[in-house]
């Protein structure tokens, strides 16, 4: 009978002791996708938010890629134990902010924890991809990045190229230099292919990708990139992949590694791509803006950004979502913002960080990080030049991808790939709209 | 006197039975039931909504010219992979059944590749004939061939094939290995003394004592192709180029993980299931009439 008691009593007392710890400490869950260097950024911003304030703490996780991240978060979420915060790309924002029940959005998370939050202080080249139409914020940008063109000045300049190209007839003439000095197996290339031949090329030339601002204003969004300039891009890859003046480098970014070593001198892939350059380079490198084609009136227009964002899970407490906001908070501060982007080569979020950048003459030492904010505040962006917003766009981009390869590989013409990634594409958008509604 | 046992207890056949019933229930039936179930709903990737559309999944499916192009690479796909790794197993195993200095560690090694992850092997291969960085695709570049992987589907599928050949060879290894040693050397002797040649033994003798194995490992490669080499796929090629590589199981997670589209690759993994299952039957009713145990 003793005995039955005394172990009732440790067993209250042990559930008391679990319930209400000595400090109420609000534990936030982050899950990302950062590896390397930046995850080591992820780590000390949790670290240094943790150590200034002592109610709430920040516990980043690494979940694989993106695209592994997202579903880990999910099928979490269909699990009933969402993550607070979840980095998610760019291509996935269409998605997410479709389940409307399964996110808090920023613009609301910061109103109803009484933060203060102006969205007119974010630039708005970045922020315009993660909010509605009406301007509310929906998550919150993390790491942006935009495309530039890499060159390899020093085999530039041995291949007799004064001048770094600017247009696309330009970057040909130098890709025909660069073979006949030795680069037989690659005059230029580019990561990502569509990214860069459909995506930033639309929004380069001020040329619509799709209708309804390439689906920011709408899911029931048509493809539009057949027309007659899209063609004629395509084409002149196709003839120059013959001889590899231009050689295909895959869908995703695996093949950075050629210009770093040396054999592509002109390579387009993100201005992320920095950090590694720095590493692997062992020539004088640097990034200007995306080429464009001179008889397009009004290119080039300003390019959209890549990276990921912070998305808020839905269906957590109120303490919860304070944390998360006062985190943002955190993290939007002028100084912080500032040494994040001098020091990742990610782009600033705050109008304020990039002026601060710049006033402190870090870009006449670093032009580098400057170029893709050039090229996304290089005109006010239009209807074109936005951002892009399609459902299922992570499977999209492989279906664009197979219908350019096919192309190149010479089975099909440019005109018909573009027509058959557009409709294949449409095809997807449409099955997106009837489970979006 | 009948000295046999009888349980009375008509029960406890069943009780018996119970444990291994409940793990092919919960790990069989029940998500293969799921996958049909799923196959008939409009599904967001969060679950939020659900929509009951009967057949809709499947006509969009069979309406895709893509679909009918994954079911030929698979074929060509399982054929080569299927053929290749047991060929290969077949001849490492007969060597190694002979009496050789140093057998057990040269089996060992044999038997390393199959502890090594799907998507590792891929990850493995691809480097070693990536167009620029590949240790093996530089001898192919000074011999003026024109590696390209990534857009030559016939180069894509021959670096996919190696990847899971490789892989499968320690796996059939293993099991052919066995099977030799379990023929009794007393025919194989008799042969000889009769004047048969190795060859001979081997297509008269061998091989036929061996059926039983080789239809086992039949089977087990045909599932293993259609079901476990998404990974390998995933981490070579992602199905590229133009869709060269995408084979049926690579199309169910691609478009179920990649394309967040529940209902129609559950749709694609029921018919995927109805194909395995039908080629198993095929197996067991013809093939394994040849079969001498």
């Amino acid at each position: 009978m003793a005995l039955r008691d005394f172990s009732l009593a440790t067993a209250l007392a042990a559930t008391v002791a679990l319930a209400s710890p000595a400090h109420a400490v609000t534990e936030l869950q982050w899950w990302h996708a950062m590896t390397g260097g930046n995850n080591d950024i992820v780590n000390k911003l949790a670290a240094d938010f943790n150590a200034s304030q002592s109610d709430y703490k920040v516990i980043p996780t690494f979940k694989g890629t993106y695209a592994d991240t997202m579903n880990a978060g999910i099928a979490a979420f269909r699990a009933g134990n969402a993550p607070h915060i979840m980095q998610v790309f760019e291509v996935g924002t269409a998605t997410m902010m479709s389940a409307t029940g399964a996110i808090k959005p920023v613009y609301q998370l910061m109103k109803d924890a009484g933060e203060p939050f102006d969205a007119k202080a974010y630039l708005p080249a970045i922020t315009g991809y993660y909010s509605t139409s009406k301007g509310d914020m929906l998550s919150f940008p993390f790491n942006s990045s935009s495309m530039v063109m890499w060159i390899n000045k020093d085999e530039l300049k041995k291949a007799g190229v004064a001048e770094i190209p600017k247009t696309w007839p330009e970057v040909f003439d130098a890709a025909k230099k660069l073979k006949a000095a030795g680069h037989t197996t690659c005059g230029f290339s580019t990561a990502w292919v569509t990214w860069a031949n459909i995506e930033q090329f639309s929004a380069w030339h001020n040329v619509p990708i799709a209708s309804k601002a390439n689906g920011l204003d709408g899911f029931d969004t048509v493809l539009a990139f057949n027309t007659p300039l899209h063609v004629k891009h395509l084409q002149n890859l196709i003839d120059l992949q013959k001889d590899k003046t231009y050689d295909y480098s895959g869908r995703e970014n695996k093949s950075e590694s050629r210009f770093g070593s040396g054999e592509c001198a002109i390579f387009l892939t993100s201005s992320g791509y920095y950090a590694t350059a720095k590493g692997t380079a062992k020539f004088d490198f640097t990034s200007a803006p995306m080429p464009y084609y001179p008889d397009v009136t009004g290119a080039p227009q300003n390019s959209i950004i890549g990276g990921a964002s912070l998305w808020v899970m839905g269906g957590k407490k109120p303490d919860e979502y304070k944390g998360v906001a006062k985190f943002f908070t955190f993290l939007s501060d002028t100084d912080r913002q500032a040494k994040l982007h001098q020091e990742s080569g990610y782009l600033p979020i705050t109008k304020a960080a990039y002026e601060k950048t710049k006033a402190s003459g870090f870009y006449g030492s670093n032009p580098i990080p400057e170029t893709p904010l050039k090229e996304l505040t290089n005109k006010e962006p239009t209807e074109n030049s936005r951002g892009l917003r399609f459902g299922n766009m992570v499977q999209m981009r492989d279906l664009w991808s197979e219908e350019i390869e096919a192309a190149l590989a010479g089975q099909k013409s440019a005109k018909e790939a573009l027509d058959a990634a557009v409709s294949r594409g449409n095809a997807m958008l449409r099955t997106f709209e009837k489970t979006a509604k | 006197m009948e000295k046999s046992v009888v349980f009375n207890n008509k029960l406890l056949p069943y009780l018996l039975l119970v444990p291994q019933l409940i793990i092919t229930f919960v790990f069989f039936y029940w998500p293969a039931s799921q996958a049909l179930w799923q196959s008939f709903l409009r599904e967001d990737a969060f679950g939020l909504s659900s929509e009951f559309i009967g057949l809709e999944n499947y006509q969009t499916l069979f309406a895709q010219p893509e679909y009918y192009k994954a079911m030929l690479t698979t074929v060509v796909f399982s054929t080569l992979v299927a053929g290749l790794s047991l060929g290969i197993a077949l001849l490492f195993a007969t060597q190694a059944d002979k009496n050789l200095k140093a057998a057990s560690s040269y089996k060992t090694f044999m038997i390393w590749p199959y502890a090594v992850a799907p998507a590792v092997a891929g990850v493995l291969w691809l480097f070693m004939f990536h167009p620029t960085l590949g240790t093996l695709a530089q001898p192919l570049r000074w011999l003026n061939f024109d590696w390209n992987p990534l857009l030559n589907g016939n180069h894509a599928m021959a670096l996919v094939v190696m990847a899971a050949v490789w892989k499968q060879i320690s796996y059939n290894f293993l099991f052919f290995l066995a099977g030799l040693q379990s023929i009794p050397k007393s025919v194989l002797e008799a042969g000889a003394i009769d004047g048969a040649g190795p060859l001979r033994r081997f297509w008269t003798i061998t091989f036929p004592l061996l059926s039983p194995t080789t239809f086992f490992l039949l089977v087990v490669n045909i599932v293993y192709v259609f079901f476990d080499t998404f990974g390998i796929i995933d981490a070579v090629t992602g199905g590229g180029p133009a869709g060269a590589t995408t084979t049926l199981v690579y199309k169910v997670f691609a478009d179920g993980r990649t394309g967040g589209d529940l209902g129609g690759s559950a749709a694609q993994s029921v018919v995927l299931m109805i194909i395995v299952i039908a080629l198993t039957a095929v197996q067991f009713r013809y093939v394994e009439r040849k079969v001498q145990y």
